[in-house]
């Protein structure tokens, strides 16, 4: 990268209230690069405790990207690098002592594809409580499962097929069930990759209503491509455009009377 | 309404779907033939292997009256094991046969009554003796296992003028008597599958041989299987992505492709030579083979690893699962499959192999029956490149048997493979 352009994007500020004073998870300056092509741009971001962060954004401006840094799943894919800093209440979570596992089991995430994993609909609730231990019954297990299912509002659509293959189901199941197996473990933070886009009107309102009511016990970070359900569900919103965040606010002034032009173009449609 | 462009576009989109379709049946008909080709080979291969060594799965045996006589035994008491077993059966056997056929005197044409059933055929007098000592001194009508060249002229040339093997006028008239009395018969050849090598066509049989593949094989299967497949996942999941293992990855895809008879080399200039293995036991036919087989296992295993959705591994590192949770409860289960359809096929591979087994002395004449990795031992495609050599016109038949017997475990493995990957496969 030569100089001029550096500078530039260092002069790129966020417009609205990226910081809070008391941050469930807090970026800093933060970059993230896929080999030599860099994705985000110099992010400051703070998600609130019992908050919703909505991320909106034209497709391929790195909400995804953003996201996965959040619980470090951009480890996983060798050519992706991350700089600035990250944490969760007040811990540096790129930090050496920082175990990734347990990271991953209190952030947990809803990635944008639905990813169920090739066993059974119960082994794939029941996974995550299964390896972190956190059951030593089998009975408490099935209550997990079953509080899970009936959470996501698949429940009533399994309960007789749980010993069968989770890909036997719709896609919009599978994502669901994706979302009951993230939630089976409690994590704390959740990270959702826009949950809801193989998700028909009644599905997307049982998720809608789930995200409220984990939004009382749990933080919640959502990428969404509908701005209604960033209007329903989130108390903030944050814009990236190009892998700059332009502009976060209380989800109501964004939508309202947005600062940033770009912001304004996007959500009135001109852009996207 | 329609336009002149848009007639003029239907008229070329459906002759470009004429074309089209002749591709298609082009291409179609040129599989058939070839698959077609292929099979009409096949067929001929088998047909030809089936008809010469059918022949060997049954033997021509005489019957004679034997006389178990005390004194040209050389012995007094049958309940003795030692006497018994340092008894005169040679000689037991040519004084019936000459009793038999008095009317020959001459030392030419007692030796040739002589050559009428095997000259082994005195250890299995022996083994019958020391398991019925009553028979002493009786006299019994029992079957006899004809000489290799007697069985060939029964098999092939009874009743017409044609020379099969080496047999004399005399014997050719003894054989045509003892059919005319309904004295000579083919049985079902059980000497053949368990006996081990031996000089004589009409003793010798594929046990050995068998055994010796069977633990080879063992070897073979317990080295390369686990360090293969630890290998593939470490190369795919572990390793870091760097020149150090692309030149691994360079090595592996060179090895598969080096010739047998190279690891054999490498076998006897390592394993024998430096580690002091002995020479032609199935442990180094194992280590040998082992080494061999492991990149085509490797390379299989590593195609079945790729083949793995990448979403089922971001799935599970999600669920907070550690990277060896990930590749044990997801990866393997679901690239096992293509793993041990490599590793099947590995072993028939190795199962077939000759060249490096030449190279460590597997191809010593053994005939004891291998018990354990560090007898002496030859497998069977050994075995059949032995017969092959072999002058005796009963050797052609074992040879083609012996093929049958190869080809018969590699259809089974290979089938075997297919079904495993059927039933693994078909879980979800
Ligand atoms: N694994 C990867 N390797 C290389 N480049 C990547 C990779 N993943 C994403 N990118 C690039 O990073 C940029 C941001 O991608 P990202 O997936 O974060 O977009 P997004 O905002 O989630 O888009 P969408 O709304 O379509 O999901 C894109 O330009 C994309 O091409
Ligand atoms: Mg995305």
């Amino acid at each position: 990268m030569n100089m001029s352009e550096h500078t530039q994007q260092n002069e790129h500020k966020t417009e609205g209230t990226p910081l809070l004073d008391d941050p469930r998870m807090s970026t800093r300056g933060v970059d993230v690069f896929y080999g030599d092509k860099q994705a985000i741009f110099n992010v400051d971001l703070d998600i609130g405790k019992n908050q919703v962060l909505a991320m909106i954004g034209p497709s391929g401006c790195g909400k995804s990207t953003f996201l996965r840094c959040l619980n470090r799943m951009n480890d996983t894919i060798d050519i992706c690098k991350v700089t600035g800093s990250i944490s969760l209440d007040g811990e540096d979570i790129y930090d050496r002592k920082i175990d990734v596992v347990e990271l991953r089991a209190r952030v947990g995430m809803v990635f944008q594809k639905p990813n169920p994993f090739p066993k059974s609909i119960y082994e794939n609730v029941a996974y995550g409580p299964r390896i972190h231990g956190l059951v030593d019954h089998k009975v408490d297990l099935d209550e997990i499962v079953e509080k899970s299912l009936v959470r996501c509002g698949l429940w009533k659509e399994v309960r007789d097929r749980l010993d069968q293959p989770a890909t036997g189901l719709s896609g919009g199941q599978q994502q669901r069930l994706c979302i009951a197996r993230a939630i089976a473990i409690n994590p704390e933070v959740v990270l959702m990759d826009e949950p809801c886009s193989a998700l028909d009107p009644i599905a997307t309102a049982t998720v809608e209503e789930l995200i409220s009511e984990l939004s009382e016990r749990f933080t919640i970070s959502i990428v969404t491509h509908s701005m209604q359900q960033a209007a329903r569900v989130s108390q903030r919103t944050a814009y990236f455009h190009l892998g700059k965040l332009i502009e976060v606010g209380d989800t109501d002034q964004i939508f309202t009377n947005p600062t940033h032009q770009l912001t304004e173009e996007y959500i009135t449609g001109r852009i996207g | 309404m329609t336009t002149d462009v848009d007639k003029h576009n239907l008229e070329k989109r459906r002759a470009h779907i004429k074309k089209r379709y002749k591709a298609e049946r082009r291409f179609r008909s040129f599989g058939i033939a070839a698959v077609s080709f292929g099979l009409l080979c096949v067929v001929i291969l088998f047909t030809d292997i089936i008809g010469k060594g059918m022949g060997a799965f049954r033997q021509t045996y005489v019957q004679m009256e034997m006389t178990f006589d005390a004194n040209t035994l050389g012995i007094t008491d049958a309940n003795d094991q030692a006497q018994v077993k340092g008894a005169n059966f040679g000689g037991l056997v040519k004084k019936n046969l000459r009793d038999a056929y008095p009317q020959y005197k001459t030392r030419k044409d007692k030796k040739a009554l002589y050559g009428i059933v095997s000259s082994e055929i005195g250890l299995i007098l022996r083994d019958d003796l020391l398991a019925n000592p009553e028979k002493l001194g009786t006299t019994e009508t029992i079957w006899l296992l004809a000489d290799d060249d007697i069985d060939m002229h029964y098999k092939y040339a009874l009743g017409t003028d044609k020379q099969v093997g080496r047999i004399s006028e005399l014997q050719k008239n003894i054989v045509d008597e003892l059919h005319a009395a309904g004295k000579v018969e083919k049985r079902f050849n059980r000497l053949f599958f368990t006996n081990a090598a031996s000089r004589e066509p009409e003793l010798a049989g594929i046990k050995g041989a068998l055994m010796g593949s069977f633990l080879t094989l063992i070897v073979t299967l317990i080295l390369s299987f686990p360090i293969g497949i630890a290998t593939a996942i470490y190369l795919e999941e572990f390793a870091p992505k760097n020149k150090i293992t692309d030149f691994i990855e360079v090595n592996i895809n060179n090895l598969a492709a080096v010739p047998s008879i190279i690891f054999g080399l490498l076998g006897l200039a390592i394993f024998i030579n430096f580690f002091g293995v002995p020479r032609s036991v199935p442990l180094v036919g194992g280590l040998v083979l082992a080494l061999m087989t492991l990149p085509t296992i490797i390379i299989s295993s590593r195609a079945a690893i790729k083949a793995v959705p990448p979403s089922i591994r971001e799935a599970a590192y999600g669920m907070g699962a550690s990277k060896m949770q990930t590749v044990t409860h997801h990866v393997l289960p679901l690239a096992m499959p293509g793993m041990l359809t490599g590793t099947i096929i590995g072993m028939a591979q190795a199962l077939g192999e000759t060249a490096p087994l030449l190279m460590i002395g597997m191809v010593a004449f053994i005939v004891d029956v291998p018990s354990s990795i560090t007898d002496s031992a030859t497998v069977l495609p050994v075995q059949i490149f032995l017969w092959a050599d072999s002058p005796e016109r009963a050797f052609i038949e074992r040879t083609s048997a012996a093929i049958m017997v190869l080809l018969a475990f590699l259809i089974v493995m290979n089938s075997f493979a297919v079904w495993l990957r059927k039933k693994l496969e078909r879980r979800w």
